[in-house]
C-alpha cells in the first residue's frame, strides 16, 4: 500500500492514477496517525514552499512526516515535496523547511530572455551515484519537470542525478537510507517515470 | 538541457477527434483516449485537447472523457475549450489534467487568470490567443489583434499586451494559435512566435500552421517557441512523431529521444 500525504499542495490524481496504473493500491491522508502506519509513503506537491510548510504545520503531521523518516519507512518526495526535505528555501523571502537534507533552495536567474522560468519540459537526469529507484533506468533518459526553485544538495553523497538548466546544475533526484526525491515529475514522465515508481513500490528503503 | 515539446493536438467533438481547416470542413479521426495512447506512446512530450465548439455552443466539459484520459497516459495534457470558471477549472484538474486552457473566457474576464493560478499554481494555467494580422497602428502596436471564438469575434485589442497583462495575471504558459496559419499546413508564423518569446518570461507554444518536419525546426530555432502543437501532419498518417523527431534530432534540435 502506497500512502500519499494530501498537505493541500496541489494535484494528487496523476499520482495516485500513476501508482494504480502499475497496480499499487493508493491510499490519501493528510493525518499523522495514518501517516505512522504507512508502509511507505509519497509526499507529492506543487506550489509555493512557505504555503506548503505551513499546511503541515496546520495539519499537525511535521513531526509524523520527521518520524516515518528516521524509522526508515520508503519515503519519496517528489517536486515541492523534495524541496521541503531541505534546510531552507530562497522562495517567498526565505522560508525555513523540513531540514532532513543538507542543502538548500534556490531560485533560477538568467539574463537569457529565450531562458524561461519556470522550467517546464523534458529534460535530462545524469546519474552520479546508482540508486534502487534508477534501476534499469538509462543515465540521461529524460522526465518531466516544473518548477522555478532548484535544489542545491550540500552533501555529494546525497546525490543521486543531476540535471541542467539556466546555467545551473542541481540536484534532480537526491537519496539518503530510505528517504529519496526528484525534482522532476515521475507520474508525469511516461513510461520512465512509470518505472522509477515502481521501483519504489518494490524498495525496501535499503540501498 | 531542456528539449523542445512536440504536442499532438485533438479538437475533441461528441467524444471523436477531428480536424479541420479554419474551424471548416471537420472529418473525424478516431477515439480521443485510443488517440492519445498511441501519441504517447509513440513520443509525444504532451498532449492537448480542445473541444472546438465548446465555446460557440455554450456545452459543458466532458469530464469523464478527461479522467480516462488521465488513467490512460502518464504524460502532461492539457485541456481547453468550454471552461466556463473556477469549478470547471477544478473538475478538469482534480479529473488528471495538468493544465487548463483558457481563451474566450480569460479576454472576457482576464481576473478568471489571476483566481486560477491562486488557487491551482500558475503552471496549471494556459493562455489561448488567437491572433490575426492586422496593419500596425496605435492601436495595435504589434501588428496581431486577438480574436475569439475560433476566430469569429475580433476584439480590437493588441495581441502581445494582451498576452503581457496575462503573464503579470499569472498565466504560467502561452499557446500562440496564428489564425493566418492554422490547418493551412504552410509553416507556422515565425515573426509572432519569436516576438512573443522575445516579449515574455514564460513559456510560448506555437500553433498553426505545421505541416512538415522543417516547419519545425524553422519555429524552435528561428521562432523561439519551446514547444510546438501540431494536428494535420501526424493526424492524416503523413509522419509519425518518431519521423518528426528523428528529423529533428539531425537538425540538432533538443528532443527527448527516449521514452
Amino acid at each position: 500500500m502506497i500512502t500519499i500525504i494530501d498537505y493541500k499542495a496541489g494535484n494528487l490524481t496523476s499520482v495516485k492514477l500513476a501508482f494504480e496504473h502499475i497496480g499499487c493500491q493508493v491510499q490519501i491522508t493528510d493525518k499523522a496517525k495514518t501517516i505512522g502506519c504507512a508502509e511507505k509513503i509519497v509526499f507529492p506537491g506543487v506550489g509555493a514552499a512557505k504555503a506548503a510548510m505551513e499546511n503541515l504545520e496546520n495539519l499537525k503531521i511535521i513531526e509524523a512526516v520527521k518520524k516515518v523518516i528516521a524509522n526508515g519507512v520508503p519515503f519519496m518526495g517528489i517536486c515541492i515535496g523534495m524541496q521541503l526535505l531541505f534546510e531552507t528555501s530562497q522562495e517567498d523571502n526565505g522560508t525555513e523547511c523540513l531540514g532532513v537534507l543538507a542543502g538548500s533552495v534556490k531560485k533560477f536567474e538568467t539574463k537569457d530572455k529565450f531562458c524561461k522560468i519556470p522550467q517546464m519540459g523534458w529534460n535530462n537526469v545524469k546519474i552520479k551515484n546508482a540508486h534502487p529507484i534508477f534501476a534499469g533506468i538509462e543515465d540521461e533518459s529524460e522526465f518531466y519537470f516544473v518548477h522555478s526553485y532548484y535544489p542545491a544538495c550540500s552533501n555529494e553523497n546525497n546525490i543521486i542525478g543531476q540535471t541542467e538548466y539556466a546555467d545551473v546544475v542541481f540536484t534532480s533526484a537526491a537519496g539518503k537510507g530510505n528517504l529519496v526525491a526528484t525534482q522532476f515529475h515521475p507520474e508525469r514522465s511516461g513510461r520512465i517515470g512509470l518505472k522509477i515508481l515502481e521501483n519504489f513500490s518494490k524498495w525496501d528503503g535499503v540501498c | 538541457m531542456l528539449t523542445k515539446r512536440i504536442i499532438p493536438c485533438l479538437d475533441v467533438r461528441n467524444r471523436k477527434v477531428t480536424k479541420g481547416v479554419r474551424f471548416q470542413n471537420n472529418i473525424e479521426l478516431g477515439d480521443p483516449v485510443e488517440m492519445a495512447v498511441a501519441y504517447s506512446d509513440g513520443g509525444c512530450d504532451e498532449l492537448v485537447f480542445y473541444d472546438i465548439t465548446a465555446s460557440a455552443e455554450e456545452r459543458g466539459i466532458d469530464i469523464d472523457m478527461v479522467a480516462e484520459v488521465a488513467k490512460a497516459v502518464h504524460i502532461p495534457f492539457a485541456v481547453g475549450g468550454g471552461i466556463k470558471n473556477l469549478e470547471d477549472m477544478k473538475q478538469v484538474l482534480l479529473a488528471g489534467a495538468e493544465k487548463v486552457s483558457v481563451n474566450s473566457l480569460a479576454v472576457r474576464n482576464p481576473d478568471i487568470i489571476a483566481e486560477g493560478a491562486k488557487l491551482f499554481g500558475s503552471q496549471c494555467i494556459v493562455l489561448g490567443v488567437d491572433p490575426v494580422k492586422v496593419e500596425k497602428s496605435e492601436k495595435f502596436p504589434s501588428g496581431y489583434e486577438v480574436t475569439i471564438q475560433g476566430f469569429r469575434t475580433r476584439m480590437g485589442m493588441d495581441a502581445l499586451e494582451w498576452i503581457k497583462k496575462a503573464e503579470g495575471l499569472g498565466a504560467g504558459e502561452v499557446v500562440v494559435n496564428s489564425v493566418d496559419a492554422d490547418g493551412t499546413q504552410e509553416g507556422f508564423e515565425i515573426k509572432l512566435t519569436r516576438m512573443i518569446a522575445e516579449n515574455v518570461g514564460i513559456p510560448v507554444v506555437a500553433s498553426g500552421g505545421g505541416g512538415t518536419c522543417q516547419h519545425l525546426i524553422d519555429v524552435f530555432n528561428e521562432g523561439k517557441a519551446d514547444a510546438a502543437i501540431i494536428a494535420s501532419m501526424i493526424h492524416m498518417g503523413k509522419f509519425t512523431i518518431k519521423q518528426i523527431k528523428d528529423e529533428l534530432v539531425a537538425a540538432s534540435v533538443p528532443i527527448r529521444q527516449k521514452w
